[in-house]
Protein backbone atom coordinates (compact mmCIF):
# COMPACT_ATOMS: atom_id res chain seq x y z
CA UNK A 1 0.00 0.00 0.00
CA UNK A 2 1.15 3.28 -0.85
CA UNK A 3 1.38 5.86 1.51
CA UNK A 4 1.15 9.23 1.18
CA UNK A 5 0.76 11.21 4.78
CA UNK A 6 -1.64 14.07 5.48
CA UNK A 7 -1.13 17.46 5.69
CA UNK A 8 -1.21 19.79 8.15
CA UNK A 9 -1.83 23.54 6.02
CA UNK A 10 -2.48 23.47 2.70
CA UNK A 11 -4.91 22.41 -0.29
CA UNK A 12 -6.15 18.93 -1.28
CA UNK A 13 -7.42 18.54 -4.69
CA UNK A 14 -10.04 16.01 -4.48
CA UNK A 15 -11.98 14.17 -7.24
CA UNK A 16 -10.14 14.50 -10.09
CA UNK A 17 -10.81 12.78 -12.87
CA UNK A 18 -8.24 9.63 -13.08
CA UNK A 19 -5.47 10.37 -15.81
CA UNK A 20 -6.17 13.92 -15.55
CA UNK A 21 -4.00 14.88 -12.37
CA UNK A 22 -1.14 15.97 -14.47
CA UNK A 23 -2.86 17.80 -16.76
CA UNK A 24 -3.71 19.91 -13.64
CA UNK A 25 -0.43 19.31 -12.31
CA UNK A 26 1.31 21.35 -15.10
CA UNK A 27 -1.45 24.19 -15.54
CA UNK A 28 -1.00 25.01 -11.76
CA UNK A 29 2.83 25.22 -12.17
CA UNK A 30 3.24 22.51 -9.59
CA UNK A 31 6.25 21.14 -11.51
CA UNK A 32 8.46 24.22 -10.33
CA UNK A 33 7.41 24.14 -6.99
CA UNK A 34 9.71 24.75 -4.11
CA UNK A 35 7.54 23.41 -1.42
CA UNK A 36 5.64 19.58 -0.73
CA UNK A 37 3.28 18.58 -3.61
CA UNK A 38 1.70 14.75 -3.83
CA UNK A 39 0.23 13.87 -7.41
CA UNK A 40 -1.37 10.54 -6.23
CA UNK A 41 -2.83 8.88 -9.14
CA UNK A 42 -5.60 6.24 -10.09
CA UNK A 43 -6.47 6.01 -6.31
CA UNK A 44 -9.60 3.92 -5.20
CA UNK A 45 -13.22 5.77 -5.18
CA UNK A 46 -16.27 4.39 -4.28
CA UNK A 47 -17.52 7.36 -6.34
CA UNK A 48 -15.72 7.32 -9.49
CA UNK A 49 -14.03 3.89 -9.64
CA UNK A 50 -10.73 5.60 -9.93
CA UNK A 51 -9.50 9.20 -9.04
CA UNK A 52 -6.36 11.20 -9.30
CA UNK A 53 -5.79 13.41 -6.09
CA UNK A 54 -3.10 16.69 -5.50
CA UNK A 55 -1.71 17.45 -2.61
CA UNK A 56 -0.12 20.77 -1.61
CA UNK A 57 1.70 21.94 1.75
CA UNK A 58 1.45 25.55 1.49
CA UNK A 59 -0.74 28.51 1.84
CA UNK A 60 -0.58 29.33 -2.42
CA UNK A 61 -2.99 30.98 -3.88
CA UNK A 62 -4.98 28.56 -6.55
CA UNK A 63 -5.60 29.55 -10.15
CA UNK A 64 -9.36 27.96 -9.72
CA UNK A 65 -10.35 28.87 -13.56
CA UNK A 66 -7.76 26.40 -14.35
CA UNK A 67 -9.51 24.07 -12.37
CA UNK A 68 -13.16 24.94 -13.04
CA UNK A 69 -12.18 24.40 -16.52
CA UNK A 70 -10.04 21.38 -16.25
CA UNK A 71 -13.26 19.36 -14.87
CA UNK A 72 -15.76 22.03 -12.75
CA UNK A 73 -16.57 18.41 -10.41
CA UNK A 74 -13.68 18.33 -8.79
CA UNK A 75 -13.11 19.27 -4.66
CA UNK A 76 -10.78 21.48 -3.41
CA UNK A 77 -10.34 21.26 0.54
CA UNK A 78 -8.72 24.08 2.26
CA UNK A 79 -6.74 22.02 5.27
CA UNK A 80 -5.71 23.80 8.85
CA UNK A 81 -3.59 21.88 11.48
CA UNK A 82 -4.80 18.50 9.93
CA UNK A 83 -8.35 19.61 9.25
CA UNK A 84 -10.41 20.23 6.38
CA UNK A 85 -11.89 23.98 7.55
CA UNK A 86 -13.25 25.07 4.02
CA UNK A 87 -14.33 22.76 0.61
CA UNK A 88 -14.46 25.38 -1.88
CA UNK A 89 -16.84 24.71 -5.46
CA UNK A 90 -15.30 25.61 -8.75
CA UNK A 91 -16.86 26.73 -11.64
CA UNK A 92 -16.85 27.46 -15.32
CA UNK A 93 -14.44 30.84 -15.40
CA UNK A 94 -16.22 33.60 -17.70
CA UNK A 95 -12.98 34.14 -19.61
CA UNK A 96 -10.46 32.07 -20.65
CA UNK A 97 -6.57 33.81 -21.68
CA UNK A 98 -4.19 30.95 -22.75
CA UNK A 99 -4.75 28.05 -21.15
CA UNK A 100 -7.40 25.96 -24.13
CA UNK A 101 -6.21 26.79 -27.87
CA UNK A 102 -8.54 27.33 -30.75
CA UNK A 103 -8.50 24.50 -33.17
CA UNK A 104 -10.10 26.17 -35.90
CA UNK A 105 -7.44 26.33 -38.95
CA UNK A 106 -9.00 29.37 -40.27
CA UNK A 107 -8.75 31.10 -37.07
CA UNK A 108 -6.69 34.07 -37.12
CA UNK A 109 -4.55 33.15 -34.17
CA UNK A 110 -3.15 29.74 -36.27
CA UNK A 111 -1.37 32.50 -37.82
CA UNK A 112 -0.20 35.57 -35.23
CA UNK A 113 1.51 34.29 -32.91
CA UNK A 114 1.85 37.24 -30.95
CA UNK A 115 -1.51 37.40 -29.21
CA UNK A 116 -3.32 35.74 -26.56
CA UNK A 117 -6.05 33.01 -26.92
CA UNK A 118 -9.03 33.74 -25.19
CA UNK A 119 -12.36 32.48 -24.93
CA UNK A 120 -15.86 33.59 -22.93
CA UNK A 121 -18.19 31.14 -21.95
CA UNK A 122 -21.02 31.09 -24.52
CA UNK A 123 -23.06 28.28 -22.73
CA UNK A 124 -22.80 27.25 -19.00
CA UNK A 125 -24.98 24.86 -19.20
CA UNK A 126 -23.39 23.21 -21.53
CA UNK A 127 -20.00 24.27 -20.63
CA UNK A 128 -19.10 26.07 -23.87
CA UNK A 129 -16.68 28.46 -24.91
CA UNK A 130 -16.11 30.23 -27.96
CA UNK A 131 -12.85 31.93 -29.31
CA UNK A 132 -13.49 36.10 -29.43
CA UNK A 133 -11.57 35.78 -32.98
CA UNK A 134 -13.81 33.38 -34.87
CA UNK A 135 -16.86 32.22 -32.31
CA UNK A 136 -15.47 28.33 -32.65
CA UNK A 137 -16.49 26.64 -29.65
CA UNK A 138 -14.78 24.48 -27.18
CA UNK A 139 -17.21 22.04 -25.25
CA UNK A 140 -15.25 21.21 -21.77
CA UNK A 141 -16.89 17.61 -21.68
CA UNK A 142 -15.48 16.54 -24.87
CA UNK A 143 -12.33 17.64 -23.75
CA UNK B 1 -7.89 91.17 -14.00
CA UNK B 2 -9.13 87.84 -15.70
CA UNK B 3 -12.10 87.22 -17.27
CA UNK B 4 -14.76 84.14 -15.11
CA UNK B 5 -15.27 81.97 -18.15
CA UNK B 6 -18.95 82.05 -19.47
CA UNK B 7 -20.72 78.67 -19.46
CA UNK B 8 -22.88 78.61 -22.29
CA UNK B 9 -25.37 76.34 -20.97
CA UNK B 10 -27.16 76.12 -23.81
CA UNK B 11 -24.50 74.68 -25.44
CA UNK B 12 -24.04 72.06 -22.32
CA UNK B 13 -27.85 71.24 -22.65
CA UNK B 14 -27.40 70.42 -26.04
CA UNK B 15 -24.12 68.48 -26.02
CA UNK B 16 -26.38 66.85 -23.41
CA UNK B 17 -29.07 65.68 -25.22
CA UNK B 18 -27.43 65.01 -28.27
CA UNK B 19 -24.52 62.88 -26.52
CA UNK B 20 -26.52 59.87 -27.80
CA UNK B 21 -25.95 61.10 -31.87
CA UNK B 22 -22.02 60.79 -31.08
CA UNK B 23 -21.90 56.93 -30.00
CA UNK B 24 -20.83 55.90 -32.64
CA UNK B 25 -17.78 58.10 -33.27
CA UNK B 26 -14.39 56.07 -32.65
CA UNK B 27 -16.29 52.63 -32.99
CA UNK B 28 -15.36 49.67 -34.93
CA UNK B 29 -18.08 47.31 -36.24
CA UNK B 30 -16.59 44.05 -36.65
CA UNK B 31 -19.76 41.77 -35.55
CA UNK B 32 -23.57 43.07 -36.50
CA UNK B 33 -24.48 42.63 -33.25
CA UNK B 34 -21.54 45.10 -32.12
CA UNK B 35 -24.06 47.91 -32.63
CA UNK B 36 -27.75 48.43 -30.91
CA UNK B 37 -31.16 48.76 -32.44
CA UNK B 38 -31.22 52.16 -32.00
CA UNK B 39 -27.55 52.76 -33.03
CA UNK B 40 -28.53 50.66 -36.48
CA UNK B 41 -31.03 52.94 -36.60
CA UNK B 42 -28.95 56.29 -36.39
CA UNK B 43 -26.87 54.60 -39.54
CA UNK B 44 -30.15 53.98 -41.60
CA UNK B 45 -31.82 57.48 -40.68
CA UNK B 46 -28.41 58.60 -42.10
CA UNK B 47 -28.27 56.67 -45.05
CA UNK B 48 -32.19 57.74 -46.03
CA UNK B 49 -30.88 61.55 -45.94
CA UNK B 50 -27.95 60.71 -48.71
CA UNK B 51 -30.19 59.12 -50.36
CA UNK B 52 -32.60 61.58 -50.53
CA UNK B 53 -30.28 64.31 -51.53
CA UNK B 54 -26.56 63.06 -52.03
CA UNK B 55 -24.94 66.31 -53.22
CA UNK B 56 -25.19 67.91 -50.16
CA UNK B 57 -22.97 65.08 -48.20
CA UNK B 58 -20.34 65.47 -51.49
CA UNK B 59 -18.11 66.91 -49.36
CA UNK B 60 -18.38 65.65 -45.85
CA UNK B 61 -15.21 63.44 -45.31
CA UNK B 62 -13.34 66.07 -47.36
CA UNK B 63 -9.70 65.81 -45.75
CA UNK B 64 -10.41 62.72 -44.17
CA UNK B 65 -8.50 59.23 -45.33
CA UNK B 66 -9.93 55.80 -45.87
CA UNK B 67 -7.96 52.60 -45.90
CA UNK B 68 -8.24 49.57 -47.43
CA UNK B 69 -6.92 47.14 -46.31
CA UNK B 70 -7.94 43.71 -48.78
CA UNK B 71 -6.10 40.67 -47.46
CA UNK B 72 -7.83 38.99 -50.36
CA UNK B 73 -9.40 40.22 -53.78
CA UNK B 74 -12.93 41.65 -53.33
CA UNK B 75 -13.99 43.95 -56.18
CA UNK B 76 -17.40 44.48 -55.20
CA UNK B 77 -17.32 45.08 -51.64
CA UNK B 78 -13.94 47.47 -52.13
CA UNK B 79 -15.47 49.08 -54.88
CA UNK B 80 -18.71 49.61 -53.34
CA UNK B 81 -16.40 51.22 -49.58
CA UNK B 82 -13.76 53.25 -52.09
CA UNK B 83 -16.80 54.70 -53.52
CA UNK B 84 -18.68 55.64 -50.32
CA UNK B 85 -15.79 57.61 -49.25
CA UNK B 86 -15.18 59.08 -52.76
CA UNK B 87 -18.59 60.32 -53.02
CA UNK B 88 -18.12 61.75 -49.72
CA UNK B 89 -15.26 63.93 -50.77
CA UNK B 90 -12.77 61.85 -49.23
CA UNK B 91 -9.74 60.35 -50.39
CA UNK B 92 -8.47 56.27 -50.46
CA UNK B 93 -5.44 54.27 -50.13
CA UNK B 94 -5.01 50.33 -49.34
CA UNK B 95 -3.56 47.84 -51.17
CA UNK B 96 -6.25 45.10 -52.71
CA UNK B 97 -4.24 41.92 -52.71
CA UNK B 98 -1.37 41.37 -49.88
CA UNK B 99 1.57 40.20 -52.17
CA UNK B 100 1.72 44.03 -53.06
CA UNK B 101 2.18 45.11 -49.80
CA UNK B 102 4.20 45.12 -46.43
CA UNK B 103 2.13 42.07 -45.58
CA UNK B 104 4.04 40.02 -48.19
CA UNK B 105 7.76 40.67 -45.99
CA UNK B 106 5.52 39.03 -42.85
CA UNK B 107 4.32 41.96 -41.26
CA UNK B 108 1.75 41.15 -38.31
CA UNK B 109 -1.77 42.86 -38.38
CA UNK B 110 -0.96 44.72 -35.66
CA UNK B 111 1.75 46.30 -37.01
CA UNK B 112 0.43 46.83 -40.12
CA UNK B 113 -2.96 48.23 -38.08
CA UNK B 114 -0.90 50.95 -35.76
CA UNK B 115 1.47 52.05 -39.36
CA UNK B 116 -1.92 52.71 -41.06
CA UNK B 117 -3.51 54.68 -38.40
CA UNK B 118 -0.66 57.23 -38.91
CA UNK B 119 -1.71 58.13 -42.53
CA UNK B 120 -5.53 57.31 -42.51
CA UNK B 121 -8.61 58.33 -40.24
CA UNK B 122 -10.74 55.11 -40.71
CA UNK B 123 -9.48 51.50 -41.81
CA UNK B 124 -11.49 48.88 -43.64
CA UNK B 125 -10.45 45.16 -43.81
CA UNK B 126 -11.04 41.96 -45.21
CA UNK B 127 -8.82 39.06 -44.41
CA UNK B 128 -9.34 35.47 -45.31
CA UNK B 129 -8.60 34.64 -41.65
CA UNK B 130 -11.39 34.83 -39.12
CA UNK B 131 -11.07 37.38 -36.63
CA UNK B 132 -8.30 39.62 -37.59
CA UNK B 133 -10.22 42.73 -37.95
CA UNK B 134 -10.86 41.60 -34.21
CA UNK B 135 -7.01 41.69 -33.55
CA UNK B 136 -6.63 44.67 -35.35
CA UNK B 137 -9.10 46.23 -33.77
CA UNK B 138 -7.08 45.73 -30.66
CA UNK B 139 -4.32 47.55 -31.62
CA UNK B 140 -5.62 50.85 -33.69
CA UNK B 141 -6.37 54.34 -32.94
CA UNK B 142 -8.69 54.81 -35.61
CA UNK B 143 -12.18 53.06 -36.52
CA UNK B 144 -11.92 49.35 -38.13
CA UNK B 145 -14.29 47.87 -40.05
CA UNK B 146 -15.14 44.02 -40.64
CA UNK B 147 -15.27 44.04 -44.27
CA UNK B 148 -15.57 40.35 -43.91
CA UNK B 149 -12.98 37.69 -42.16
CA UNK B 150 -13.26 34.30 -43.83
CA UNK B 151 -16.58 32.31 -43.01
CA UNK B 152 -16.89 34.42 -40.16
CA UNK B 153 -18.94 37.92 -40.87
CA UNK B 154 -19.61 40.51 -43.24
CA UNK B 155 -21.14 42.96 -41.08
CA UNK B 156 -21.57 45.78 -43.66
CA UNK B 157 -23.57 43.09 -46.11
CA UNK B 158 -26.29 43.00 -42.94
CA UNK B 159 -26.30 46.81 -42.84
CA UNK B 160 -26.78 46.60 -46.52
CA UNK B 161 -29.48 44.03 -46.39
CA UNK B 162 -31.20 45.75 -43.42
CA UNK B 163 -31.40 48.76 -44.88
CA UNK B 164 -32.62 47.69 -48.40
CA UNK B 165 -35.02 45.74 -46.14
CA UNK B 166 -36.56 48.96 -44.34
CA UNK B 167 -36.56 51.11 -47.28
CA UNK B 168 -38.30 48.62 -49.63
CA UNK B 169 -41.36 47.53 -46.90
CA UNK B 170 -40.81 50.68 -44.14
CA UNK B 171 -39.98 48.55 -41.53
CA UNK B 172 -37.83 46.09 -40.29
CA UNK B 173 -40.56 44.19 -38.08
CA UNK B 174 -43.60 41.47 -38.86
CA UNK B 175 -41.96 40.19 -41.98
CA UNK B 176 -41.68 36.67 -43.39
CA UNK B 177 -38.42 36.11 -44.34
CA UNK B 178 -37.40 32.72 -46.51
CA UNK B 179 -33.82 32.15 -46.70
CA UNK B 180 -33.06 29.80 -49.84
CA UNK B 181 -29.92 27.68 -50.65
CA UNK B 182 -26.77 27.22 -49.11
CA UNK B 183 -27.79 28.07 -45.61
CA UNK B 184 -24.76 25.92 -43.80
CA UNK B 185 -22.19 27.78 -45.13
CA UNK B 186 -23.30 31.50 -45.80
CA UNK B 187 -22.49 33.64 -43.60
CA UNK B 188 -24.98 35.93 -45.30
CA UNK B 189 -27.32 34.34 -44.16
CA UNK B 190 -26.29 33.57 -40.43
CA UNK B 191 -25.69 37.46 -39.93
CA UNK B 192 -29.00 38.59 -41.68
CA UNK B 193 -30.76 35.60 -39.20
CA UNK B 194 -29.64 36.93 -36.27
CA UNK B 195 -29.69 40.92 -37.78
CA UNK B 196 -33.42 40.32 -38.46
CA UNK B 197 -34.33 37.78 -34.99
CA UNK B 198 -33.27 41.22 -32.96
CA UNK B 199 -36.62 43.02 -34.29
CA UNK B 200 -40.03 42.64 -33.37
CA UNK B 201 -42.22 39.53 -34.93
CA UNK B 202 -40.02 38.16 -37.95
CA UNK B 203 -40.57 34.71 -39.04
CA UNK B 204 -38.30 32.64 -40.99
CA UNK B 205 -38.92 30.17 -43.69
CA UNK B 206 -35.86 28.08 -44.15
CA UNK B 207 -35.37 26.83 -47.41
CA UNK B 208 -32.38 24.38 -48.22
CA UNK B 209 -31.55 20.57 -49.18
CA UNK B 210 -31.07 18.91 -45.75
CA UNK B 211 -27.28 18.64 -46.32
CA UNK B 212 -27.07 22.30 -46.70
CA UNK B 213 -29.47 23.48 -43.25
CA UNK B 214 -28.79 26.01 -41.07
CA UNK B 215 -26.48 25.28 -38.52
CA UNK B 216 -27.59 23.79 -35.44
CA UNK B 217 -26.20 27.06 -33.22
CA UNK B 218 -28.33 29.32 -35.12
CA UNK B 219 -31.01 27.46 -34.68
CA UNK B 220 -30.78 26.69 -30.94
CA UNK B 221 -28.74 30.38 -29.75
CA UNK B 222 -30.70 32.87 -32.34
CA UNK B 223 -33.88 31.13 -33.23
CA UNK B 224 -35.32 29.00 -30.34
CA UNK B 225 -33.71 30.75 -27.35
CA UNK B 226 -35.46 33.86 -28.36
CA UNK B 227 -38.73 31.98 -29.19
CA UNK B 228 -38.61 33.43 -32.83
CA UNK B 229 -40.75 31.40 -35.37
CA UNK B 230 -39.13 29.36 -37.63
CA UNK B 231 -39.90 26.41 -40.03
CA UNK B 232 -37.46 24.05 -42.55
CA UNK B 233 -38.77 23.20 -46.00
CA UNK B 234 -36.97 21.66 -49.18
CA UNK B 235 -38.69 23.36 -51.72
CA UNK B 236 -39.15 27.25 -52.35
CA UNK B 237 -41.78 26.06 -54.89
CA UNK B 238 -43.61 24.77 -51.57
CA UNK B 239 -43.68 28.14 -49.98
CA UNK B 240 -42.73 30.96 -51.84
CA UNK B 241 -46.33 32.34 -51.40
CA UNK B 242 -46.23 33.02 -48.20
CA UNK B 243 -42.69 35.25 -48.12
CA UNK B 244 -42.42 39.35 -48.02
CA UNK B 245 -38.69 38.93 -48.08
CA UNK B 246 -36.68 35.73 -50.51
CA UNK B 247 -33.29 36.23 -49.81
CA UNK B 248 -31.27 33.98 -52.28
CA UNK B 249 -27.98 32.17 -51.83
CA UNK B 250 -26.12 29.88 -54.90
CA UNK B 251 -25.87 26.18 -53.87
CA UNK B 252 -22.97 24.55 -55.07
CA UNK B 253 -23.16 21.11 -56.96
CA UNK B 254 -19.89 19.91 -54.96
CA UNK B 255 -21.97 20.54 -51.46
CA UNK B 256 -24.31 17.71 -52.14
CA UNK B 257 -23.88 14.51 -50.63
CA UNK B 258 -24.94 12.44 -53.87
CA UNK B 259 -25.19 12.86 -57.17
CA UNK B 260 -29.40 12.02 -57.15
CA UNK B 261 -30.06 14.67 -54.90
CA UNK B 262 -28.41 17.01 -56.48
CA UNK B 263 -30.23 16.25 -59.59
CA UNK B 264 -33.71 15.93 -57.67
CA UNK B 265 -33.47 18.96 -55.69
CA UNK B 266 -31.15 21.55 -58.02
CA UNK B 267 -34.07 23.07 -59.54
CA UNK B 268 -35.68 23.98 -56.41
CA UNK B 269 -33.19 26.78 -55.89
CA UNK B 270 -33.12 28.32 -59.59
CA UNK B 271 -35.70 31.30 -58.89
CA UNK B 272 -37.54 31.39 -62.18
CA UNK B 273 -40.90 33.70 -63.75
CA UNK B 274 -42.45 30.17 -63.07
CA UNK B 275 -42.24 29.84 -59.65
CA UNK B 276 -42.60 34.07 -59.19
CA UNK B 277 -46.20 33.68 -60.41
CA UNK B 278 -47.12 32.47 -57.20
CA UNK B 279 -45.06 34.63 -54.88
CA UNK B 280 -47.00 38.03 -53.42
CA UNK B 281 -46.97 41.34 -55.75
CA UNK B 282 -44.95 42.97 -53.05
CA UNK B 283 -42.50 40.78 -51.58
CA UNK B 284 -38.86 41.14 -52.86
CA UNK B 285 -35.72 39.25 -53.91
CA UNK B 286 -32.76 40.11 -52.80
CA UNK B 287 -28.98 38.22 -53.29
CA UNK B 288 -25.37 39.42 -51.68
CA UNK B 289 -24.36 38.94 -55.48
CA UNK B 290 -22.28 37.57 -57.41
CA UNK B 291 -24.98 35.58 -58.94
CA UNK B 292 -24.46 32.51 -60.50
CA UNK B 293 -27.36 30.57 -61.99
CA UNK B 294 -29.55 30.65 -58.72
CA UNK B 295 -31.82 33.53 -60.34
CA UNK B 296 -32.71 33.21 -63.88
CA UNK B 297 -31.75 36.70 -66.21
CA UNK B 298 -35.53 36.81 -67.15
CA UNK B 299 -36.11 37.77 -63.21
CA UNK B 300 -34.09 40.72 -63.87
CA UNK B 301 -36.57 42.95 -64.90
CA UNK B 302 -39.53 41.89 -62.57
CA UNK B 303 -40.25 45.13 -60.22
CA UNK B 304 -39.92 42.60 -57.26
CA UNK B 305 -36.31 42.14 -58.16
CA UNK B 306 -34.10 44.39 -55.77
CA UNK B 307 -30.81 42.83 -55.72
CA UNK B 308 -28.92 45.15 -57.76
CA UNK B 309 -30.31 48.19 -56.11
CA UNK B 310 -29.54 46.62 -52.89
CA UNK B 311 -25.57 46.83 -53.81
CA UNK B 312 -26.99 50.81 -54.37
CA UNK B 313 -28.04 50.88 -50.62
CA UNK B 314 -25.09 49.01 -49.66
CA UNK B 315 -22.74 52.42 -51.09
CA UNK B 316 -25.49 54.54 -49.26
CA UNK B 317 -25.01 52.88 -46.06
CA UNK B 318 -21.39 52.38 -46.34
CA UNK B 319 -21.48 56.29 -46.61
CA UNK B 320 -23.56 56.87 -43.32
CA UNK B 321 -21.71 54.52 -41.64
CA UNK B 322 -17.98 55.90 -42.46
CA UNK B 323 -19.49 59.28 -41.28
CA UNK B 324 -20.95 58.32 -37.70
CA UNK B 325 -17.52 56.75 -37.23
CA UNK B 326 -15.95 59.29 -38.08
CA UNK B 327 -18.17 61.73 -36.14
CA UNK B 328 -18.92 63.45 -39.32
CA UNK B 329 -22.23 65.77 -39.07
Amino acid sequence: MLTITSIKKGIVIDHIKAGTGIKIFHNLNLDKADYKVALIMNVPSKKMGKKDIIKIENEIDIDYAVLGLIDPNITVNIIEDEKITEKRNLQLPERVINIIKCKNPRCITSVEKYINHEFYLSNKSKGEYRCIYCDEVYSVQEN
Amino acid sequence: MAKMPIIDFHKLMMVFLLGGDKMLKGRHLLDPSDFSIEELSEIFDLADSIINDPVSFSEKCKGKILATLFYEPSTRTRFSFEAAMLRLGGQVIGFSEPNSSSVAKGESIADTIRTIACYADIAVMRNPKEGAPRIASMYSSIPVINAGDGGHQHPTQTLTDLLTIRSVKNSLENLTVGCCGDLKFGRTIHSLIKALGRYKNNSFILISPKELKVPEYILNEVLIKNNIQFKQVEKLEDVISQLDILYMTRVQRERFFNEEDYIRLKDSYILDNEKMKNARQDMIVLHPLPRVNEISYEIDNDPRAFYFKQAKYGMFVRMALIMKLLGVD
